[in-house]
Parts: structure tokens; C-alpha cells; sequence
């Protein structure tokens, strides 16, 4: 027998060839839809990808989004290496907003130093604390997964909607926020830095924990597939019979995976709530989970594919407001439908095409060979 | 059946020709076999030698790249399943497909039901049924619910299921693998029966001693080609193995008298309850000492399995079970598994492939389940790939696993070389007790006399080693001692040397009490 057998395709053919046909896909069915209310389908593309990557302003905001992707992506792939489909991950960001929130509220004459670890850490407590509730529910008493995240998204949303209107609301405001934290915690934002450097950027909104979202994928590849608590994670994802064989606990390793997951999710809010807003707002996390599964989904619940997925979706956030601006046929509804088909073909049907692929390059090793 | 001209000299099945390809693998190259009316023909081969592709072309389940089907000498299309029946030819596969909670006659007329109400369908059914029954021979109760028949009566209901349908040519899949000797034995009687009758039957097996039981004929298979067909009465095991594998094999390894030690494993009143309630262990004590394999016999779903998972922590039990004197409990930081595997307890689960394995991982990950703490392959947080990597290149190349490639998927290597990697990983953690089930389910004929020449130098190096096996030719190459277990009992122990292949079957079958 060769080295590889034969049914086992070169990896780039499954990560990078696959991908990107289903992509394509994606982008010609968008045309269709773009012709169908009267656009050209180039100008769009051409406004898409400009309105992404044109200019410095626009691929801050690619980055920004991006970051946000990255650690639910990242989040959603920890799950799902220990089995579990954690749609969490937008309630789990929406209280880690909590734990960012008190941080920077009750702290505001420390030093940003001081507070950021602090803010972080509150960040990911909270999201923990969370996902635990369904984890623990998962793994002790066979609630299943999906439903209870789903339900505790509703939950978080109703409870921080309370928390901000009623408790942590501005004295003497309408507006349903915080107050502003003080203005030493907020994030050092990218276009300061390159201002000091004599170059102007615009005003995008990315900051420095875009740098957290470049370590959190390192440290996420080492825990999966470099440490023990990875191995028996996956594992238990695998096969529970084979973990049950290796004396390893599933309820242990589907808590532990759903902590993590959930603290991934809630540092999120330290990009918005720190980076951004600078106050605690009601209802921002805006779906920032949900894109987090199609990343996951098409980054194969790898931090390298995670994070070039996480960049494709930053882009096709940016570039389709960009579009909806330009030309005036597209709506912003149409933004959603032009990603709802890239989730589709990339995530949905990810292996729509992969068959016919795999046949082709069979056929060649084949070919080869004789 | 159509009579041609030719139909007297024609064979009842040709297959000519028999070409086919999935991807790169060629699962049959140009296989041509002849199959006699009114005879009994074998077909054996390793693990993939294709016997299972050209069944399945046969059955319709595949259709061949190329090549030529002719039933009764009529060159003949076959789609699908349904063209197979139609053409007279009948599968019984190795797993059944009956509906455990429909009675025989229920199941036997299941699909073909043949009138719009089921009480006219019935009547007809239960008509034909008897009929059957009785010019085969079949003694059968019709109204019996499948899951109170035992796995020999489901058999027959699926042959009567095949010649219900029809069949003339029937092809029966490793029938034996879950049948007690004296099942095996009324089995052959009955297709000794269909070929006085006239009948066709296309036997598929790996036991080379049902082979020369029965067959008239046999066609050897290897690496998807016919090595040769030749008459049963013309060849010996020994032979067909040569061929089947293309070396000199030994079906028999030789076993040194025993040196038996201190007791190892002391199990007292051991008694399982699975999940819904069921006891599946019952009230079973014995003892394994150094040196020597004491082999549990067993009809499979007697409770070997339930008492294996038992002893290796995967299940809770009752009882005391002493390793080396001593209890093994579980604390909050071990599970049961763990801590065993902590006292020097290896187990070589009986289904490698969704417990002893994780089919997606790399094989040296799989080379480490069970064992992924151990300080060897750890540092403080992250694990030391290239130790493990390292650990598993030289279990695979002592164990000689084939590709000897550590890195490649679990799932792509052979289940005999999947076997090898489970045991090179057990075996060379140094256990003081083994616990083995099913070693060689599913694996070669080459592989199998290399696992069993490893498991003896176990005993001969002074290790206990408990031995499940379904097989009985396994359990007497091995065994010093012989547990039999029916219904969750251990009902017999035999010395080795006691112990015969006729005793045991009856013991398998609960006929005799307890020895």
C-alpha cells in the first residue's frame, strides 16, 4: 500500500481548492440576484471589493470586524472539537458586555494597564459563566446543546436590556447605555497609532485587541492539539465510547469545552465595549455570534482557516455597507442576502462540490500512477 | 427459472470478466468464476480481497466497470437488489435485516406483502410459509417474535426470508460468525439439504475449516483477483491459506507448557446491570494468574463482553475485584479506567474501532488513548509531539504496521494494522494483567498468527492475560484454562487439555449444567 491511500485528497485541495470554488459559487449566485434588480454585477463586485480593501479606512474596519469573527469563530470550533454546537455565542459576548461594563465602570481612575487584564479577565469570567450553565446541563442531565444556548441568547438579551435600562443606566438620561467610562480606558485605536506616524487613516474603529485575536488563534491551536485537556476534548468529540474506554470524563471535558467557548465569546465585548463604544449600549453584539458558526464552519474549526474566514466576513461586512452606499439598487437587506449565500455555499453546503473535486484529482493520481 | 437450450451444462451463476474500481483502489481485477448448479461453492479471501465487492455486483448493490453476469447461462442485468430477486438470486447477510419486534411470518413476507389487506397478504403468506417450512426442512413456529428467537432461528428465518423471495442461487455472508458449533452443524445440514434439492448456494467465510466442511468447490481471492477455483476435495487448509495470503502460513502457533505464577486478577461475585435494568453479569468469580490466558467462550450477547468492560473500568459493577491483591477504586481525579490502567491493567477493547481508537486522529495520537497524561508524553502544559511521534514509529515498526506511518490518519490503515497499533500500544506499556477481547475479529490471516505469536510471548514473559473471544479456534490455540459463559454466567471451566470443541458448544448453549 502507498504512503497515502487513495481516497485522502491533498490538503490544500480540501482547505484552500474547496473553499474557494464554493465561494465562487456564492459570488456568481450574487450576480444573478445583483442583474435580477437591475445592477451591473461588476460594478457591485468592484464596489465590494474596493468599498473591503480599497482603501486604509476601509481595511480597518475589515480588521475590526474580523477581530470580533476571529474569537466567536474560535469560540464555535472549541465546541465543536468536543461535539458540542455552541449558538451561544451571541448571549455569551452580550454578558461578557457585563463583565466589561463593571470593570471599566467601577475602575475609571485606574490606569489602563491595570484595568485591561482586569477588563479581559472579566471579559472571558462572564462568558465562562454563561456557557457553563448549558454545559453543565449538557453533560449532567442530557439538555441538549443547541436548544439551551439558543434560549440563554434570549436570556442574556432580556437580562443586559433590564441591567442597562434599569440599573447601569446614565442618571438623568433617556438613552438606554451606560455612562461613558473614563476616557483613560478607552482602547488605543489603530489610527492614532499610524497618526503618530505622520499617516492618516480615516477613522476606523479598529484598536489594539486586534493583537489578542492574532494570539487567542496561537494559543487555541496549542490547546487543541497540544495539550492533554485538547486530546481528551477531542476525543470525547470523536467518540464517547473511546473516551469512556480511556477513563476520560465527558462531562468534565464538555464543561471545560463550553468555558472556554464561552470566555472566547465574551472577549468580543472588550473590542466593542473598550475599543468602540466606551460605554455599555443595549443590543450590540448584532449577530456577531451567528457569523462566528459560518466561520467556524469554513474554517474547518481551524484557527489558520478561522482566521482567513474571520477576514473574508470582515470584508463582507465592510464591503457590502460600501455597496448599499454606492450603488443605489442594493439595498442593505441585499448585504445580507449576498452573505447569507457565501454562509451557504461555504458553510451549508460546504461539500457540495467536494465529491466531484475529489473525483477529479483521484482520477489524475490514477492517471499517474499507470 | 428460464430454460434455455444450453440450461443442463450451464452453470447456475458466471461471472466473467468481473471488473471494478473505487478511485484508485481496484476491488476486482477481471474476476471470472463459475458456479455449479446444485453445488455448494466457497469463497475466501483476507480482508479486502474482494470477496464482499463481487457479492455485493452480484446482489445489485454495485454495478461492475465491466465484465458479464450470466445466471442460468443467460447473460443477465442486475441494477439493483430487486433485479437479483428477481433473478432467482437470495442474500443473507452477515448482520441481519429483520425487524426485531415483527413475528417470522411478519418479516418473511416484510416488502412483498402482495394484497392490499394485510389479513388476505397474511393468510397466503402463512400458506406459502409452511409449505416451505416443510419441504426444506425448516422447522420454524411462524408467529415467534424475532427478538425471542435465538441468533441460529433468525438465520433461518432469513434464508426463508431469500427462498420466500424466491431464490434459487442463495449467497450467504460469513454465516457462522454467530453461531455456536452446533448451530454451525444443523446450518451445514440444511445447505446440505438445498443442494439435494438442487439449489445453488454461494458460500463467503474466513474459516477455512467450514471451507473443507462443506464446499463442493472454492475460489480463493486475493488483492481483488481469483487466485484460483479449485475442488474442495482436491485441497487442504493449509493450502488455501498459502493461497489466500501468497506465504506459508501457520494456522496453528505453537504454545510452550504453561509457567503459572501468583494470582493477578481475583474476581469474586461480579455481577453487572446495564443501563435499562437488565443483568447482564451474573454473580461470576475466577482468577487469573501469571503466566498463564485464561480464555472466556462464549456465544456472542452472553455477557463476555459486559464482564470485559467490567474489569477494564468502562462499566459499574458489583462485587470485588482484587488486582494483585489489592482493590482498584476510582477517585476524583481518576476515573476507574484510569487507575487501572495506573496499576499496570492493558485492555485491548473487542471493538477497536470505536473504543481502542479514534478513527479521525492521527495514528500516533490513537497510540496514546488511555495513556495521554502519562508524565513520558507531557511536559508541564503542552504535550511532547515529537516523543509521541517518536514512541509510536517504534511501537509500529516492532509491531510491523504497515504503512509505518505515524502521522496518517487512524482510519486509513487496515483493521489488522489498526489492531496491531492498539496492541503495540497495550502490550508495550508493560501490563502485569492483559485484558484482550476479539484480537483478531476482522483481521488477516497473516495478521492473526502474528497476534496470537504475541500474545503467548505475554504469557511467556510472566504476564495474566484474560482472553475474550467469540472464536473457538481461538480460545483452544491460546487458552490454558476455558471459562464458558451463557446468560451472564460462567456455567463450565475446563483445563485446556479437557477441553474439546463438542463440550464447549454444548456449554455455549446452556445444555449442560454447571461443570
Amino acid at each position: 500500500m502507498a504512503a497515502a491511500p487513495a481516497s485522502e485528497i491533498p490538503r490544500w485541495v480540501d482547505y484552500l481548492l474547496v473553499p474557494l470554488v464554493n465561494l465562487g459559487v456564492a459570488l456568481l449566485l450574487t450576480g444573478v440576484v445583483v442583474v435580477a434588480v437591475g445592477a451591473n454585477p461588476i460594478e457591485a463586485l468592484k464596489s465590494l471589493v474596493f468599498g473591503a480593501v480599497g482603501y486604509p479606512e476601509a481595511i480597518g474596519f475589515t480588521l475590526y470586524y474580523a477581530t470580533n469573527f476571529v474569537f466567536t469563530g474560535l469560540a464555535v470550533a472549541v465546541a465543536f472539537h468536543a461535539g458540542l454546537f455552541n449558538i451561544g455565542c451571541e448571549g455569551q459576548a452580550n454578558i461578557g458586555g457585563l463583565g466589561v461594563g463593571l470593570v471599566c465602570l467601577a475602575l475609571g481612575q485606574w490606569p489602563l494597564v491595570i484595568v485591561f487584564p482586569i477588563a479581559v479577565a472579566a471579559a472571558a469570567l462572564f462568558g465562562a459563566a454563561w456557557a457553563f450553565v448549558p454545559g453543565y446541563l449538557q453533560a449532567r442531565r442530557g439538555s441538549h446543546i443547541v436548544i439551551t444556548t439558543i434560549m440563554f441568547n434570549f436570556i442574556a438579551s432580556a437580562l443586559m436590556t433590564y441591567l442597562v435600562v434599569h440599573v447601569l443606566i446614565e442618571p438623568g438620561q433617556q438613552a438606554p447605555r451606560s455612562s461613558d467610562f473614563a476616557p483613560g480606558l478607552w482602547l488605543p485605536m489603530a489610527k492614532d497609532l499610524t497618526r503618530a506616524l505622520g499617516i492618516d487613516i480615516g477613522d476606523p474603529p479598529l484598536n489594539l485587541f486586534s493583537l489578542l485575536a492574532v494570539l487567542a488563534c496561537v494559543l487555541v491551536w496549542l490547546f487543541i492539539w497540544h495539550t492533554r485537556w485538547g486530546y481528551e476534548l477531542r476525543t470525547v468529540g470523536h467518540s464517547e465510547r473511546a473516551a469512556r474506554y480511556a477513563g476520560i470524563s465527558r462531562t468534565r471535558a464538555i464543561i471545560l469545552a463550553m468555558l472556554i467557548s464561552g470566555a472566547l465569546s465574551g472577549l468580543v465585548a472588550v473590542n466593542d465595549i473598550m475599543g468602540v463604544h466606551h460605554y455599555l449600549p443595549v443590543g450590540w453584539t448584532v449577530g456577531v455570534g451567528f457569523v462566528g458558526i459560518a466561520v467556524a464552519l469554513m474554517g474547518r474549526n481551524h484557527p489558520v482557516g478561522i482566521a482567513m474566514a474571520a477576514l473574508l466576513f470582515g470584508a463582507l461586512n465592510q464591503g457590502g455597507s460600501e455597496i448599499a452606499f454606492d450603488i443605489p439598487q442594493i439595498t442593505k437587506e441585499m448585504v445580507v442576502v449576498i452573505q447569507g449565500l457565501v454562509i451557504l455555499f461555504c458553510g451549508a453546503l460546504e461539500n457540495m462540490f467536494k465529491p466531484q473535486i475529489a473525483a477529479l484529482f483521484r482520477r489524475r493520481a490514477v492517471a499517474e500512477a499507470t | 427459472m428460464p430454460s434455455s437450450p444450453a440450461a443442463p451444462a450451464a452453470p447456475a451463476v458466471e461471472l466473467i470478466g468481473i471488473d471494478k474500481r473505487f478511485g484508485a483502489v481496484h476491488a476486482n481485477r477481471a474476476v471470472s468464476v463459475a458456479i455449479a448448479r446444485g453445488s455448494i461453492h466457497g469463497i475466501v479471501g483476507e480482508n479486502g480481497a474482494g470477496k464482499s465487492t463481487l457479492m455485493s455486483i452480484l446482489y445489485g448493490y454495485y454495478q461492475a466497470d465491466a465484465g458479464e453476469i450470466r445466471v442460468g447461462g443467460r447473460p443477465c442485468r442486475i441494477h439493483s437488489s430487486h433485479d437479483a430477486i428477481a433473478a432467482g438470486i437470495g442474500m443473507v447477510h452477515q448482520h441481519f435485516m429483520l425487524v426485531d419486534d415483527f413475528s417470522v411470518l411478519e418479516n418473511v413476507m416484510l416488502g412483498i406483502e402482495g394484497a392490499p389487506l394485510l389479513r388476505e397478504a397474511t393468510a397466503k403468506a402463512r400458506a406459502a410459509l409452511a409449505d416451505l417450512s416443510r419441504s426444506y426442512g425448516l422447522d420454524i413456529d411462524a408467529d415467534a417474535v424475532i427478538h425471542d428467537l435465538p441468533v441460529g432461528l433468525q438465520q433461518r428465518v432469513e434464508i426463508l426470508k431469500a427462498l420466500y423471495r424466491g431464490a434459487e442461487i442463495l449467497i450467504l455472508d460469513e454465516p457462522t460468525a454467530v453461531l455456536t458449533p452446533q448451530e454451525v452443524d444443523q446450518l451445514f445440514l440444511m445447505l446440505r439439504r438445498f443442494r439435494e434439492l438442487g439449489k445453488t448456494v454461494i458460500l463467503i467465510t474466513h474459516k477455512l475449516r467450514e471451507i473443507m466442511a462443506v464446499t463442493d468447490r472454492v475460489t480463493v481471492m486475493r488483492g481483488g483477483a481469483v487466485v484460483d477455483t479449485v475442488d474442495t476435495a482436491a485441497t487442504s487448509r493449509e493450502q488455501l491459506a498459502e493461497m489466500m495470503v501468497g506465504r506459508k502460513v501457520l494456522l496453528q502457533v505453537e504454545k510452550p507448557p504453561a509457567t503459572v505464577g501468583a494470582v493477578v486478577l481475583d474476581v469474586a461475585r461480579l455481577s453487572v446491570i446495564d443501563g435499562s435494568g437488565v443483568a447482564r453479569v451474573k454473580d461470576v468469580s475466577f482468577n487469573v494468574r501469571a503466566g498463564e490466558i485464561v480464555g472466556v467462550a462464549g456465544v456472542s450477547g452472553n455477557g463476555q463482553s459486559e464482564l470485559l468492560e467490567a474489569l477494564a473500568g468502562m462499566r459499574s459493577f458489583t462485587g470485588n475485584v482484587l488486582v494483585n491483591g489489592k482493590a482498584v477504586t476510582a477517585d476524583h481525579h481518576y476515573s476507574l479506567a484510569r487507575m487501572l490502567r495506573r496499576r499496570r491493567v492493558s485492555h485491548v477493547p473487542e471493538d477497536r474501532q470505536r473504543e481502542g481508537l479514534v478513527g479521525p486522529f492521527a495514528a500516533n495520537e490513537s497510540a496514546i488513548l488511555g495513556y495521554q497524561d502519562d508524565p513520558a508524553c507531557n511536559g508541564l502544559i503542552l504535550m511532547d509531539r515529537r516523543k509521541i511521534v517518536a514512541r509510536c514509529q517504534t511501537e509500529m515498526r516492532s509491531f510491523d504496521v504497515r504503512p509505518c506511518n505515524p502521522v496518517l490518519r487512524t482510519a486509513a490503515f487496515s483493521g489488522g494494522n489498526q489492531q496491531k497499533i492498539v496492541l503495540a500500544r497495550e502490550i508495550e506499556r508493560d501490563p502485569a494483567l492483559l485484558l484482550v477481547g476479539q484480537p483478531t475479529r476482522g483481521v488477516d490471516i497473516g495478521a492473526i498468527e502474528f497476534i496470537h505469536r504475541r500474545l503467548l510471548e505475554m504469557r511467556a514473559a510472566g504476564k495474566a492475560i484474560l482472553l475474550v473471544s467469540v472464536e473457538l479456534d481461538e480460545i483452544l490455540a491460546l487458552a490454558d484454562r476455558i471459562l464458558v459463559m451463557f446468560d451472564g454466567r460462567i456455567v463450565g471451566e475446563l483445563p485446556r487439555a479437557e477441553a474439546t470443541e463438542a463440550k464447549l458448544g454444548l456449554l455455549m448453549a446452556g445444555i449442560e449444567g454447571h461443570a
